[in-house]
Parts: structure tokens; C-alpha cells; sequence
């Protein structure tokens, strides 16, 4: 909060002084601290970005929390519980990096609930059989922790921190993805084929989405988007917030995944992947994205889906939240707990009326 | 969780009885015993974990769903453990992935409380209220066992379990104590779980011959101390223990509730649909 106000009241003299010092921290490569005094967009801008990526850890909980009652293993029941255990547990480092920015974590749910803040669209597709699990490990995570890696010398410090938990455990989810993967290519016919299904329902979801739209030439041919693209990335550079575009980091899942699928016996579905000697890298279809104008939508069935469960589990869960405040602002007033007779009961009673 | 030791304990039985053919048959006897009673420990961790699962993503804080899906985590590897071992005991030779998706409903032995649908969140918390308390002073008694794999098995999930444990009576407090909202609920949560709770406790001829050999505790003389520490709580947070008129029984004998069908099958779905499957 302080240093928002402080911006408020500051006279313009001393606000120049202020942005050349902070434009001078940035580029020294020091983080910037909660107490720093920060431009308001930069505040906005990562409060945007933070947010986002934590509503996405809690509503990217559901696609794979749906199947933790059908996992088809002991030991694989046990990876997905641990892994949407540590989506939960992103979520609240987020929220927390968040709040250093004055937000308050309530507000940011309310926001999600009322299609106010959004989520990585790519939870707006729907996880149809088991081996989608494995899928989203190993390409939507495996996507994350290409966008997210850089993320951990990102210039802001409570975010920067928390990104290092998160992509450890990151890391290891999309190993543990394409091992799901790997043991499904190595069954029988009809695994391999639930397999490459659900690969050719996550591919390009994982290319476009995670990592936004395109923001250079290279990145497709609405010339518009990617121009805006451009603008909004020049910025997040400069600020220390990003450090790579978006299309370098797409590119560099492609390279990732290739021979990761070619070990697997999967088929990308996009035909123009293949080896680009000159460039060094693999070429692939540039996003189309007005394709995904429809994904990205507030209303859409799943988009609708999502928020709704989340609305239900916060709405049916007002009653807790209430009953824990009741009992946090007793222990607070320093009221005993109930005795263990009658009496110590009724005694309880008419201190809590009182 | 299944770092069991290759001398499992009927090996070991049979082993010690080998010098005469009676004493052989105990030993066999008390193997295939105590394959039974693991089974139904294993079907109360596994049944209660799928149950918590449910919970998961719809919890009413996300550290709620964290808490929840910790806790579903251990009760599974509670399960794989003591599957693991029942399988090796009952001379099927089965893993713990055939118990768990490959038996009929009729063949799970869990009790019915581990079964109970989550209902609202007062009726989980008072569902764990009394599965963790008897959880916890029966993983105990196992530590105490002879046979090392059990003792090492209940030292380590009596350690999980106190944790389990101290999140339901935190939440029977806060409930009990929050509003009047929470307090009605909750108190219509433990009325709605306590008819189901003497199962945990009894004998039958398998419990009875385990302890006579001095194999594995019997878990009845651990009720008085159960309702004591659970009366203990439910007191602390304002309400009181429920006396049900009757107690549901059947569990231990696969004679399940009509919601279990549908939650062994879920469970069972995607392992079933792929005949050969690995995973």
C-alpha cells in the first residue's frame, strides 16, 4: 500500500527523481521490494500478471482434480493428489506475492468469480479421459515452466521468490507428465491411442495459450495483434518484469517437445513441424489467433464451467469461512473454550451472548 | 509408503512353525488372519481417501483444499502399504492395484463410516473426528506389534495421523464454537456419523484369534479411551457426544451402503475400461 499513496501525494519534481532511481534499480539487476516506491503501472502490470497466474493454478486445479477419483493406479492416484496439492499451494504463494501489492486476496477471488480477472484460457478446455492428465502435465506444465523460468529473476522481488518454489515443482510435474505419458505409449493399443488423442487436443492449446498472443513478426499474420503484442512485451522487458517474448519462448517449447513426442510415438498435430536447419530450430504453424478469439471468451461452455465451480465451492463455503472468523475473533477476545461438563458449557454460553 | 521387507510376517510364521504340522497350520492360519485384517485397514484408508478426493477443488478455502488433499494423500499411502502387505499374505499373490480396482463391491471390507458420502463440510470434519481418533490409537497399538513391518508401518502413519487428527478437532471447535450456523451443523454432522462408529471397534473371530496369538491387537479395548479423547472435544467446542440408538454394522463382512456402488466404480472406471492396461 505505501507506496502507491506515496505516489499520490508526491509533487512532480520529486516523482521524476523517483522513476529514475527506480528505472536505475531495475537495471542493476537488484529486485524491488515492497517498500520501494514503484511506478503505477509497473504496480498494475504485475498485479495483473500475478494475479492471473494465480486464479490459473486454482482453476488449472479442476481439469486434473476431476479425474483423482478415477485415477487407474495407486501410484498414479498418489502423483495427481500431490500435484493439485501443489497447485493449491502455487495458488496461495501468489495470492501472498500479490498482497504485497496492496490487493487483498478476497477481492482477487471475488474479481475471478465475477469474470472480472482472468486465468490462462487454457483451462477452458475440457479434460475427456485419463491420459488428458498426462497431457496438461507434460505440455501445459511443460509450457509454464518455459514462460515461468525466466519469471524467477523477474524484477520484483515477492513475485521472483515465489516463482522459485513454484518452478521446482513445476519441473517435476512435467517429468512426472511425460512419464503418465510414456507408460500409456508402452501399453496397449487402445492406451496408445487415448494417448495420442489427448495429445491432439493439448498441443495447440499449450502453443497459443500459454504463451499469449503473438508479439512479433515471427509470431503470425495478424500483423494488428502482433504489433500490441509488441508494445505490451516492450514495456514488461524494460520494467524487468518479462525478459523474453512471447514467441522466443514458444518457440523454445517447440524445440522442447518435438523429440520429446518423437521418443514417445506421438504425432504433433501440426504438419509443418520439421527441422529448420538455417534457423537452428524446428518451424511450425504460426498462431492463428483469432482462432482462439472463441477460447479466449468469458462464454464460452467451459470458461462458463469453471468459474461457476469455483463460485459454488466459495459460496457453499461462506458459512466455514464465517464460522472461522466467529471462532478466530473469540480466541482473540481471549474466551476460554467450553468446559467439559454442563456447566463449563453454559458458562461458555452467556460469555459468547455477552 | 510400501517399504516392506521381503520376510513378510506369514512367511516368517511359517517359518516358525515348521517343525510340526499343527503348528503350521496356526501359522498359515494366522497369516491368512491377518491378511484379512489388513485388508479391512486398507479398504478404510483407501474408501476415506476417495471420499476426501471428492473434496478436492471444492473445498471452502484453498487452504482447505490443500489440507484435504494432504491428508487423502497419506490415507492412500496408508492403503498401499497395508494392500501391499494383505496380498502378499493371503497367497493370491495380488498387488495393491488389484485389490484396489479388480474386487467386487461385495469383497471390500472397510467400514461403512469410511464410506459415508462427504455431505456438508461439518459432516467430513465430524466423519474425521472419529475415523482419525481410532485411527490414531489403533496405528499406535500396531507400533507395539512384534512383527517389524507392521510396527514400522503404525509408527509411521500414527505420525501422519496425529497431524489428520488435529485438523478435525480444530474444526470441530471452530465449528462448535463459530456461529449458530456452524454450531447446528456441526452438531447435526456428528449425529449424522456416530451410529456408524462401534463398527471401528469390533471383534470377530479374526480379531479375536490375532490377539489371542498376541500377533495384532484387538481394537475394542481401545473404545473407552476413543470416547474419552473424542467426548474431550466434542465438549471443548460446546456440544455433546450423540447417543444413537443404533449402530450400523456390515462393513467388515462387504455388506455396504447403496452409495458405495457407485463410488467403487468411479474408482475402478478407468482401470476397468483398459483390460491389460499398464499404468
Amino acid at each position: 500500500m505505501s507506496a502507491g499513496q506515496t505516489t499520490a501525494g508526491a509533487p512532480p519534481a520529486a516523482e521524476d527523481e523517483l522513476l529514475a532511481h527506480f528505472e536505475a534499480l531495475v537495471a542493476s539487476g537488484e529486485t524491488v521490494e515492497p517498500r520501494d516506491w514503484m511506478p503505477d503501472g509497473y504496480r498494475r502490470m504485475l498485479l495483473r500478471q500475478i494475479a492471473q497466474h494465480a486464479h490459473s493454478e486454482i482453476i488449472g486445479m479442476q481439469p486434473e482434480g476431476a479425474w483423482l477419483t478415477r485415477a487407474p493406479s495407486l501410484h498414479r492416484k498418489s502423483v495427481l493428489i500431490a500435484k493439485v496439492q501443489d497447485e493449491a499451494g502455487h495458488g496461495l504463494y501468489l495470492y501472498s506475492a500479490a498482497e504485497t501489492l496492496g490487493a487483498d486476496r478476497a477481492d482477487l477471488l471475488d474479481a475471478l468469480h465475477r469474470g472480472q480477472q482472468r486465468f490462462a484460457a487454457t483451462f477452458n478446455h475440457p479434460a475427456l479421459t485419463w491420459a488428458d492428465t498426462g497431457a496438461i502435465a507434460w505440455l501445459t506444465d511443460g509450457a509454464a515452466v518455459i514462460n515461468q523460468a525466466p519469471l524467477c529473476r523477474t524484477s520484483y522481488g515477492p513475485y521472483a521468490r515465489a516463482m522459485r518454489r513454484v518452478c521446482q515443482e513445476e519441473a517435476f510435474h512435467v517429468r512426472q507428465g511425460y512419464d503418465l505419458m510414456r507408460a500409456l505409449c508402452e501399453g496397449t493399443p487402445e492406451q496408445r491411442r487415448m494417448a495420442q488423442d489427448a495429445v491432439d487436443r493439448w498441443w495447440l492449446p499449450a502453443v497459443a495459450l500459454m504463451f499469449g498472443p503473438p508479439d512479433t513478426e515471427a509470431g503470425g499474420a495478424d500483423a494488428r495483434t502482433a504489433a500490441l503484442g509488441a508494445a505490451v512485451s516492450r514495456r514488461a522487458i524494460a520494467w524487468g518484469i518479462k525478459h523474453h517474448t512471447n514467441d522466443e519462448l514458444r518457440q523454445r517449447f517447440v524445440d522442447q517437445c518435438v523429440p520429446q513426442a518423437e521418443r514417445l510415438g506421438l504425432t504433433l498435430p501440426d504438419p509443418a513441424i520439421r527441422w529448420n536447419e538455417e534457423r537452428g530450430h524446428y518451424d511450425f504453424t504460426p498462431v492463428d489467433w483469432e482462432t482462439y478469439r472463441d477460447a479466449l471468451g468469458d462464454d464460452t461452455h467451459w470458461a462458463r464451467q469453471r468459474v461457476a465451480h469455483r463460485r459454488a465451492a466459495h459460496e457453499d463455503g461462506a458459512w466455514v469461512r464465517e464460522a472461522a472468523a466467529a471462532y478466530a475473533a473469540r480466541e482473540d477476545a481471549g474466551v476460554p473454550p467450553a468446559g467439559t461438563g454442563a456447566a463449563g458449557i453454559a458458562a461458555d454460553r452467556t460469555e459468547a451472548a455477552a | 509408503m510400501t517399504t516392506t521387507s521381503d520376510t513378510a510376517p506369514a512367511a516368517r510364521a511359517v517359518r516358525a512353525g515348521a517343525r510340526t504340522g499343527a503348528a503350521r497350520a496356526d501359522a498359515s492360519r494366522t497369516g491368512a488372519d491377518l491378511a484379512v485384517l489388513l485388508l479391512r485397514l486398507g479398504d478404510d484408508a483407501l474408501v476415506l481417501g476417495q471420499r476426501l478426493c471428492q473434496w478436492i477443488t471444492r473445498a471452502p478455502t484453498i487452504e482447505e483444499d490443500l489440507a484435504l488433499s494432504n491428508i487423502a494423500l497419506d490415507l492412500v499411502g496408508h492403503a498401499r502399504t497395508l494392500l501391499t502387505l494383505s496380498g502378499r499374505l493371503d497367497g493370491t499373490g495380488r498387488t495393491e492395484d488389484d485389490l484396489a480396482f479388480t474386487r467386487q463391491d461385495r469383497e471390500f471390507t472397510n467400514a461403512l463410516l469410511t464410506e459415508l458420502p462427504n455431505g456438508d463440510f461439518a459432516a467430513t470434519v465430524a466423519r474425521q473426528l472419529a475415523y482419525t481418533h481410532y485411527a490414531s490409537l489403533y496405528y499406535e497399538a500396531l507400533a507395539g506389534c512384534a512383527d517389524p513391518d507392521l510396527a514400522g508401518f503404525g509408527a509411521r502413519a500414527a505420525k501422519e495421523v496425529a497431524f489428520h487428527r488435529r485438523h478435525a478437532d480444530d474444526w470441530t471447535l471452530r465449528l462448535g464454537l463459530g456461529t449458530p450456523e456452524s454450531t447446528r451443523r456441526m452438531r447435526a454432522g456428528l449425529e449424522r456419523v456416530w451410529p456408524y462408529t462401534a463398527e471401528l471397534f469390533d471383534e470377530d473371530d479374526v480379531v479375536r484369534r490375532l490377539a489371542a496369538a498376541g500377533t495384532v491387537p484387538s481394537p475394542a479395548p481401545l473404545r473407552p479411551l476413543w470416547e474419552r479423547r473424542v467426548g474431550e472435544v466434542v465438549a471443548r467446542a460446546g456440544l455433546t457426544v450423540p447417543a444413537p440408538r443404533w449402530q450400523a454394522r456390515g462393513g467388515r463382512v462387504g455388506l455396504h451402503t447403496e452409495e458405495f456402488g457407485p463410488l467403487v466404480a468411479e474408482l475402478q472406471s478407468v482401470h476397468r475400461q483398459f483390460p491389460g492396461g499398464t499404468w
